[in-house]
């Protein structure tokens, strides 16, 4: 376990896209029966969205909560798996569309589904050394299932950010600890040029998501400070409803302990953005003073594990743009034509 | 070759940062010479606010070769908070909120790709506002 | 500034030619205007044209059609702008036998459309407007109309068809007519049940896709009295606008055409009340009426009202399109500006067959590129 100094979350924001499939209309071709399907529904990037724009929605969103000059931002990292160009970054066209300045870092971040959570790790580690001002930490995906697949039931789309500095009166919560714990574990890959992941069936379950995540924060919890019963909110990666509340029972946590960060059910897996999802779902909701685990995967496989504290500041801050629940609720139910054709499973040329 | 082309428009394109004449006020999106309304020579550069009013709408339906593979798409005509009157396409719109007079938010969107090996243009699209208080 | 005359015009039928080049179908309007006059050289060759360079990937027309046509060595220039490519050809030969450099010049516009593809048409027409905005925003030329029609039925209280009749009218004119496209009447009732093209224009509000070719022999006051064949005495005078409607002071205002009609009703000396027939730039419904109006012909909102009244009728107060306008004749972007000359230049000279309009005197063409940014206004005087 680290502990941190300093560093805190100035404004946060998650982006959901409008298009929502049910896991029924998906299982109606495949023919799956509804109590087979692992979630309800899952949210659908449009047309004319990718990991990108998204990115942008989310950094837009955390910047007007922070309401800082995007020119004292002096590092992007965006972590993501379904990045539209093989080779170009993704931080760059972010850094262009928020007005960032030019003297920046711009990277981008793979680590399967815990990309996200790799950037607040390397935006901390910036902004603690006193490198940077700010930094924006970003997890964006346009997730990627292959049809007819398991993962085709949650492979979804979406986008958080957090936007970091130091800590502050008026911050939104204080990043306190942290501890990644990884292996070299396969469960879950896409190889180059490859247009959907494969991955190791039931293997993804004990060795790899449960071992890791309960890994890391048994480390995070570990050390001196913090203890379960002193964490209000649990944030957990959430591959399908199941997972995360099978975590909770292993760790022995009461259920409303869990419940704010759960989304899977809802929005389906956006990957590197799943579990930031989560965090800003949480945020939208916690009070001052309330202590936040959270702890992300990523397939091949490893897990982050951060220990926040909310501050005064997030009462004020988070009413200044649209809360994840605006776009929770805003959706437009598409059939598998419409999903195929938004997400290039009909080839048009 | 498009690329260039894109580059020096993205200003614009991605913010809705261009250049407004100093003494009538006229909008450019491109940094000009010379007032395309009054003849001055002096400009600020400005960013457009990205909120605003739905005047008019259509949909295209038969596109022109570029966006072939995003057709059928909106586009509308837009009065930003500050007066300036806009292009843009409409995305992300159900059937009850398309009405003249809605409020709309510009957002960053993919508006055309140079096939499957070029580059993606990205730009604004206005979407319906999402509320929340001020 | 010496005068200009008309000596000769010559068409082709508009529509698919499937078996003929965009080179060889003016080339054919050429040699019918030549003949028509009479002359077999000239001393200069414009030629208008839009899209070449885009749907036959061919610049440099100019040479090409002087070649094409034996006439190695006359100058020859290919003139651009938009929509009134053709026009524009003929403001430049005009302008070129006004000045007294010339005697006798060719001016031909010519359009294949047939060579692309409906998207690379609907690309074609977008290059009349700016690549780097509305051509981003995938805002086609048909959409920019549909938000004009929007805003003219909001602001004058109109329902469609007081702008759909238009369309009904160059339909009603083009009945029959021989190099017209469509040559056959269209009832306000199917135009109004046809599928949107961009709502609320519809599919039979808009021009066709064609392929065309129309020339016209200008002489100047030398050769006049040497040659026998019929003649008008031409005026000519353009204009621009901004690019986009929305910046203009008012979008159903074609400012840039109210301009150029009262110049070159100036120039003619001739008051709008005398002229006797008018083509107009009906490339959509709704510019039709926003044309009339601008130009003073109709009280803005009025245009519609007229026409169902019968004003713009072969019999009426101001005869409109009567070979049937851009709608039903045809719209070859680059020829369509020569065609509107070429039609009155017959109507003047009474040889306009069953569309004879009442001994004319004086006719006017509108042509525009774009949305309105470019208008070019011709009045033909009998002579
Ligand atoms: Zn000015």
């Amino acid at each position: 376990m680290v502990k941190l100094n300093g560093v805190a979350i100035q404004g946060y924001g998650g982006y959901v896209p409008r298009y929502r499939i049910k896991a029924e209309e998906i299982g109606r071709l495949w023919g799956r029966e509804k109590q087979e399907l692992p979630i309800e529904e899952k949210a659908i990037a449009g047309l004319d969205e990718d990991s990108v724009t998204m990115a942008v929605e989310a950094a837009r969103i955390a910047i007007r909560r922070a309401g800082i000059d995007p020119k004292r931002i002096g590092a992007i990292h965006v972590g993501s798996e379904s990045k539209p160009y093989a080779v170009k970054p993704t931080g760059t066209i972010v850094a262009e569309a928020i007005g960032a300045g030019q003297n920046i870092l711009a990277a981008d971040l793979e680590f399967a589904c815990k990309a996200g959570t790799e950037a607040i790790q390397l935006i901390t580690g910036l902004v603690e050394s006193g490198r940077i001002e700010y930094g924006l930490a970003i997890g964006a995906d346009t997730a990627q299932g292959r049809p007819g697949d398991a993962l085709e039931y949650t492979a979804a789309s979406g986008a958080a950010a957090l936007l970091i500095g130091r800590l502050t009166d008026d911050a939104v919560a204080s990043i306190e600890a942290w501890n990644s714990y990884v292996t070299d574990t396969p469960d879950f890959w896409r190889r180059e040029g490859e247009n959907y992941p494969s991955h190791a069936a039931r293997f993804t379950g004990q060795p790899a998501y449960f071992k890791h995540i309960l890994g890391s924060i048994n480390e995070l919890l570990n050390g001196d400070g913090y203890s379960i019963k002193d964490i209000d909110h649990f944030v957990f990666h959430q591959p399908n409803v199941k997972f995360p509340l099978a975590v909770a029972k292993a760790l022995r946590l009461e259920r409303e302990k869990v419940s704010a960060g759960l989304i899977s059910g809802f929005l389906g897996n956006p990957y590197s953005a799943t579990s930031l999802l989560g965090l800003v779902k949480v945020l939208d909701e916690a009070r001052p003073g309330d202590l936040i685990l959270l702890a992300s995967f990523g397939s091949g496989a490893g897990s982050d594990a951060y220990i926040l504290r909310v501050l005064d500041g997030i009462v004020e801050k988070r009413e200044r743009a649209p809360k994840l629940k605006d776009f929770i609720e805003r959706k437009i139910y598409i059939d598998y034509a419409s999903y195929a054709r938004f997400r290039g499973k009909l080839r048009l040329r | 070759m498009r690329v260039s082309r894109h580059w020096r428009n993205k200003l614009f394109r991605y913010r809705l940062v261009g250049w407004r004449c100093v003494s009538c006020g006229a909008f450019h999106y491109s940094k000009p010479l010379v007032c395309k309304r009054c003849g001055s020579r002096e400009f600020r550069e400005v960013e457009l606010p990205k909120t605003g009013k739905l005047l008019a709408y259509t949909m295209v339906k038969i596109a022109p070769k570029d966006f072939k593979d995003k057709a059928p798409y909106l586009v509308g005509l837009v009065e930003l908070d500050d007066g300036t009157k806009i292009l843009g396409q409409l995305t992300d719109f159900t059937k009850e909120e398309l009405k003249e007079g809605a409020r709309v938010e510009a957002v960053l969107r993919k508006i055309r790709e140079d096939g499957e090996n070029g580059i993606i243009e990205y730009g604004f699209k206005f979407r319906p506002e999402i509320h929340h208080p001020p | 500034m010496g005068k200009v005359y008309v000596a000769g015009v010559g068409l082709t039928k508009i529509g698919e030619h499937w078996d003929k080049g965009l080179e060889q179908l003016m080339v054919e309007a050429a040699l019918k205007a030549l003949d028509d006059s009479g002359l077999s050289r000239v001393n200069s060759i414009y030629v208008g044209n839009m899209a070449g360079e885009f749907l036959q990937e061919q610049a440099h027309l100019g040479a090409i059609i002087a070649e094409d046509l034996g006439m190695v060595g006359t100058p020859a220039y290919r003139v651009e702008a938009a929509n009134a490519s053709g026009a524009a050809a003929i403001h430049a030969g005009a302008l070129e036998i006004a000045s007294g450099r010339a005697d006798a010049v060719l001016v031909i516009g010519g359009e294949k459309l047939s060579d692309g593809l409906i998207e690379e048409v609907s690309s074609a027409l977008l290059m009349g407007e700016r690549q780097e905005y509305e051509g981003f925003m995938g805002a086609d030329f048909y959409s920019i109309n549909a938000l004009l029609y929007k805003l003219y039925m909001r602001r004058y209280e109109v329902k469609d068809d007081l702008i759909a009749v238009f369309p009904m009218l160059s339909h009603k004119h083009a009945k029959g007519v021989a190099h017209a496209q469509y040559p056959f009447e269209v009832s306000l009732e199917k135009i109004l049940s046809s599928p949107y093209i961009s709502e609320p224009l519809r599919r039979f509000e808009v021009s066709g896709v064609g392929d065309g070719a129309a020339a016209i022999v200008l002489i100047g006051e030398e050769l006049k009295s040497k040659i026998k064949t019929p003649k008008t005495e031409l005026y000519i005078s353009s204009a621009t606008d901004f690019m986009t409607p929305f910046e203009r002071e008012d979008p159903l205002r074609f400012q840039s055409l109210g301009v150029a009609v009262n110049k070159v009703l100036d120039e003619a000396k001739v008051d709008r009340g005398d002229v006797d027939l008018i083509e107009v730039h009906d490339a959509t419904s709704i510019m039709a009426a926003i044309s009339l109006e601008s130009s003073g012909f109709a009280e803005p909102g009025e245009s519609g009202r007229l026409a169902m009244r019968g004003e713009f009728d072969l019999g009426g107060r101001l005869p409109y399109n009567t070979f049937g306008g851009l709608k039903a004749r045809g719209n070859p972007f680059g020829a369509t500006g020569v065609y509107q000359v070429a039609e009155l230049h017959l109507q003047l000279t009474g040889r306009a067959g069953k569309n004879q309009v009442d001994s004319p005197r004086v006719g006017m063409a509108q042509s525009l590129g774009g949305v309105g940014a470019t208008a070019i206004v011709t009045l033909l005087k009998a002579v």
